[in-house]
C-alpha cells in the first residue's frame, strides 16, 4: 500500500494549515481593530435601523 | 425633508408564509414516516418510492429547502423591505421566485421519490433541477440587490450582510458541488471522483448547515429578535466581529465529516482546528441574541414568540457547541455513523430552525393581518408540547448513539468482538427509536396546533396587503453636497459587501480543495483497482437510486474495532473510480466497504428479496421488485462514454462491446444462483446489484492474494 507515500510526496503541505490560521488571526485582528475604532454615532444609528420606521410613520 | 409614499408588499411575504408551513405539515410528517420505518419496517410498504432510502431524502430536502427555505425567504422579503424602507424591486421577480421556488420543490419529492437522485446528501437532485435552483436563486438575488440599490436607508443593517452572504456562498456552494456530467435527462455522474468528490460534498454539507440554515436565520434573528423585544441588539460591535468571523470560519470546517476516513491527514486536521475556533463567533452571535433581552426577561413570561426565540437562540448555542465538541477526533471517532449525528442536526432543525421559525411565524401574522393573534393559549401549547418533542427525540437518539457505538467496539476478555452480528446493536435500538418517533409525534402535534392558530388568526383579520409607509429618499440628502461621489458609494456599499463575503468564503475553499486536486495525480492508483464492469456500474446505479447510502456506509475507519468487523480499512485509492463515492454517513446497517465475496450471491438474493429470512430481525426494507424489473441495458454505452469522459480508463471503443461483456457476466450469476436452486431472469436488476455487491472491497484483496 502506498498511501503513506502518497501523502508525504507533498511538498510542504503542513504550511497550508498554518497559513489558513494566520491569515484567519490577521484578518481576526483587523476586524477587532475596526470595530474598536468604529464610529459611536454609527454604532448607535445602525442599533435603531429595525425601529426606525415605526417612528416616522406612527 | 420631504416624505416619499411608498407600500410594502405583504402579500408576497403572506405566500412565503403559506409555503412555509404547507412545506414544514409535508416535511414533518414524512420525517415522521422514516421515523417509524426503522421501528416497523413493514411501513416501507414494499414499493419502491415509499422505502427507507428514498423517504429519507425527501424529508431532508423538504425540511431544509422546502420548510427552511421558505422560512428564510419570509423572513428576507419581510425584513429586508422595512430595513431599506423600499418596497421589494419588482413584484414580478418576487413572483417568479416563489414560485418557480414552489415548482423546485414539487418536482425534486417526484424525482426523489421515483429514484432519480445524485446520492449527494442534501444535493440529491438531478441536473435538470440543479439548473433551475440556480435560475431561481439567481432570481432572488436580482429582486434583493434591485431592493438594496434603491433603499432609502444609507446604511446596510447587518441582517442584510447576513443574506448577502447567504446569497453569495449559497451560489458557490451549490454549483461547484453540482458540476456532474449529465448520462440522460435525469442521471449523471459527478465531475469528482472518491476522495475528491467526499471533500467537495462535505464542504458543500456542512456550509449547506451554515450558509441555508443558519446565516439567513441569524440574519433573521438579528431583526426579529431587535422586534419582538423592543429594544435594539445587545451589541451591534459583537454583530460585525460575529458576521465576519462566522463566515470566514465556516467554509473551512467541511472535512470534520471526514475524520479518520481516507482523506488526508492534513485536511482533517484543517477542519478540526477551525471547527474549534467556530465556536467563539458562533457563541458570539448567540450572547447577542440572548443579551437583546436584557431588563426585559419579563417580556419572555407574556410572549409566546420570544419565548420560542429565546429557545431557538438557546438550541443554536448547544448545537454551535455541540459541533466543535464532535469535530475532535476522539468524540468524532465514537458519534460518526451513530444516531448521536441525527439527535445533533435535529438539536438544530427542531430547536433553532423550527423554533425560531414558530416564533417569526407568531409574531408576523398579527402584522400581516391587522389582528392580535387567535389564541396565545394554544401557542403556548404549541411551545411546551414542542419543546418537550424535542426532548423526547433528542435524548433517546443521544442515547442511542452511545449504545450501538460502544456495542461496535466492546471487544471480550479473549479479544474477540462481543457483539460480531452487527444485526444485534440495531434490534437493541428499536425501543429508543420508537421513543424518537414519540418525540416526532408530540412536535408535529404542536405543529398542527400553530396552523389551526395561525388559520383562524388570518380569517378573523383584515389582510394589510401592501402596507403603506413614508421615507425620504435617499440621494437628495447628499445633493448639495457631492451627488457623484455619494450617490456612488451608497450604491457600491452592498456590492462591496458581496465582493468582500465572496473573498472570505473562497479562501477557505481554495485551501482546502486545490491541493487534494492538485495532487490527484499523484495518487499512485493502486494497481489490483479496476474500473467497474458494465454489469456492476449498472448495479451501482442501482444501489444509488435504491439511496442505500442513507443506511450503509463504504469507508471502514483504522480502528481495530472497524477493521475485525469488516476489514482491512479503507484506502484513498480504492475509490479513484467512484462517481459518485458512495462514503455514507450513517450506519443504521453494517458498512458494505468489503462486503463483496463476503456472502455467496444466493445470500444476496434471498436477502434483498426478504432481509428477514437471512437476518431474522432485520429493520432493512424489502426489493423485491428488483427480481422483476428488467435491467435497462440501452444506457449502457453512454454511461462507459461518460465515465471515459471522466478519465476513468475503458479502452477505446469499450461502449460498443459493454453490452456483450455484461450479458456475459449476467449470465455467469444466473447460472450461479440456479445452482443453488434460484431460477431468476439474467436480466433482472438483481444481478447487477449482486455483482456490484461482490466486487465491493475485492480489488485490494486480490493484490494481496498477489503478493502472497
Amino acid at each position: 500500500m502506498k498511501f503513506i507515500n502518497y501523502l508525504e510526496s507533498i511538498a510542504g503541505i503542513e504550511i497550508f494549515p498554518l497559513i489558513s490560521l494566520l491569515v484567519f488571526s490577521l484578518f481576526f485582528i483587523a476586524l477587532i481593530f475596526y470595530v474598536i475604532k468604529a464610529d459611536k454615532k454609527y454604532i448607535e444609528h445602525m442599533q435603531q435601523i429595525p425601529f426606525e420606521q415605526e417612528s416616522q410613520n406612527k | 425633508m420631504e416624505q416619499e409614499k411608498f407600500y410594502y408588499d405583504n402579500k408576497i411575504v403572506k405566500l412565503f408564509a403559506y409555503a412555509t408551513i404547507f412545506w414544514g405539515l409535508i416535511g414533518m410528517t414524512v420525517g415522521l414516516l422514516a421515523a417509524l420505518q426503522l421501528v416497523f419496517p413493514a411501513l416501507n410498504f414494499n414499493w419502491a418510492p415509499t422505502t427507507f432510502g428514498r423517504v429519507r431524502p425527501v424529508h431532508t430536502n423538504a425540511v431544509i429547502f422546502a420548510f427552511v427555505g421558505n422560512g428564510i425567504f419570509t423572513g428576507v422579503y419581510y425584513s429586508l423591505q422595512r430595513l431599506c424602507k423600499a418596497r421589494m424591486f419588482s413584484d414580478k421577480l418576487s413572483k417568479i421566485h416563489f414560485w418557480g421556488w414552489q415548482l423546485i420543490i414539487v418536482f425534486a419529492a417526484l424525482t426523489l421519490f421515483a429514484g432519480f437522485t445524485t446520492s449527494k446528501e442534501y444535493a440529491e437532485l438531478e441536473w435538470p433541477l440543479d439548473i433551475a435552483i440556480t435560475l431561481i436563486w439567481v432570481v432572488f438575488g436580482w429582486n434583493m440587490f434591485g431592493t438594496i440599490l434603491q433603499r432609502r436607508e444609507r446604511h446596510l443593517y447587518v441582517a442584510i450582510w447576513f443574506y448577502i452572504a447567504t446569497f453569495v456562498t449559497v451560489a458557490v456552494l451549490h454549483i461547484v458541488n453540482s458540476l456532474e456530467i449529465p448520462v440522460s435527462f435525469l442521471k449523471s455522474y459527478s465531475l469528482y471522483a472518491g476522495v475528491q468528490d467526499a471533500l467537495v460534498q462535505w464542504w458543500y454539507g456542512h456550509n449547506a448547515v451554515a450558509f441555508f440554515l443558519t446565516t439567513p436565520y441569524l440574519g433573521l434573528m438579528y431583526y426579529f429578535i431587535p422586534k419582538a423585544a423592543e429594544r435594539p441588539v445587545y451589541s451591534y460591535r459583537l454583530s460585525i466581529i460575529h458576521f465576519w468571523a462566522l463566515i470566514f470560519l465556516y467554509i473551512w470546517a467541511g472535512p470534520h465529516h471526514l475524520l479518520y476516513t481516507a482523506l488526508p491527514d492534513w485536511a482533517q486536521s484543517l477542519g478540526v482546528v477551525f471547527s474549534i475556533m467556530l465556536l467563539a463567533p458562533s457563541w458570539g452571535g448567540m450572547i447577542n441574541g440572548l443579551l437583546t433581552l436584557r431588563g426585559a426577561w419579563d417580556k419572555v413570561r407574556e410572549s409566546v414568540e420570544l419565548k420560542f426565540l429565546v429557545v431557538a437562540v438557546t438550541a443554536y448555542g448547544m448545537a454551535t457547541f455541540e459541533g466543535p465538541m464532535l469535530s475532535l477526533k476522539n468524540v468524532n471517532a465514537i458519534a460518526h455513523y451513530t444516531d448521536w449525528i441525527v439527535a445533533h442536526v435535529h438539536v438544530g432543525a427542531l430547536g433553532w430552525n423550527g423554533f425560531l421559525t414558530f416564533g417569526m411565524l407568531y409574531w408576523l401574522y398579527p402584522k400581516l393581518f391587522g389582528r392580535a393573534l387567535y389564541s396565545q393559549k394554544l401557542a403556548n401549547f404549541h411551545f411546551w408540547i414542542a419543546t418537550i418533542g424535542i426532548l423526547f427525540y433528542a435524548i433517546p437518539m443521544y442515547w442511542a448513539g452511545f449504545t450501538q457505538s460502544l456495542m461496535w467496539k466492546e471487544f471480550t476478555a479473549e479479544g474477540f468482538l462481543k457483539y460480531p452480528n452487527f444485526l444485534e446493536t440495531v434490534t437493541k435500538l428499536a425501543p429508543l427509536y420508537a421513543l424518537r418517533s414519540l418525540g416526532g409525534v408530540l412536535y408535529l402535534a404542536g405543529f398542527v396546533v400553530m396552523i389551526y392558530n395561525l388559520i383562524k388568526t388570518a380569517q378573523l383579520g383584515q389582510p394589510v396587503t401592501d402596507e403603506e409607509a413614508y421615507a425620504a429618499p435617499l440621494t437628495k440628502e447628499y445633493l448639495p453636497h457631492s451627488k457623484d461621489h455619494w450617490h456612488r458609494v451608497i450604491e457600491r456599499k452592498p456590492i462591496q459587501m458581496l465582493v468582500w463575503s465572496l473573498v472570505v468564503i473562497l479562501i477557505g475553499g481554495i485551501i482546502e480543495m486545490v491541493p487534494t486536486f492538485l495532487i490527484q495525480s499523484n495518487v499512485p492508483t493502486i494497481a489490483s483497482v479496476k474500473p467497474y464492469t458494465p454489469l456492476e456500474l449498472q448495479g451501482r446505479d442501482i444501489y444509488v437510486r435504491e439511496g442505500c447510502y442513507t443506511c450503509h456506509s463504504q469507508m471502514i475507519r483504522p480502528f481495530r474495532s472497524e477493521t475485525e468487523r469488516y476489514g482491512e480499512y479503507s484506502k484513498a485509492g480504492e475509490f479513484v473510480y467512484d462517481h459518485p463515492f458512495q462514503w455514507g454517513s450513517k450506519r443504521t446497517g453494517p458498512d458494505l466497504a468489503r462486503i463483496g465475496g463476503k456472502y455467496p450471491d444466493s445470500w444476496h438474493f434471498n436477502h434483498m428479496e426478504d432481509p428477514t429470512t437471512m437476518s431474522p430481525g432485520s429493520i432493512m426494507p424489502a426489493y423485491p421488485w428488483l427480481i422483476d424489473d428488467v435491467l435497462d441495458v440501452n444506457s449502457t454505452p453512454a454511461k462507459i462514454r461518460v465515465m471515459q469522459t471522466l478519465g476513468v480508463p475503458y479502452p477505446a471503443g469499450f461502449d460498443q462491446i459493454a453490452v456483450k461483456h455484461l450479458t456475459e457476466q449476467a449470465t455467469k450469476i444466473s447460472q450461479g444462483l440456479k445452482k443453488d436452486g434460484i431460477e431468476v431472469k439474467e436480466d433482472s436488476e438483481i444481478i447487477a446489484l449482486i455483482a456490484y455487491l461482490q466486487r465491493l472491497g475485492t480489488d485490494i484483496k486480490a493484490e494481496k492474494t498477489a503478493q502472497n
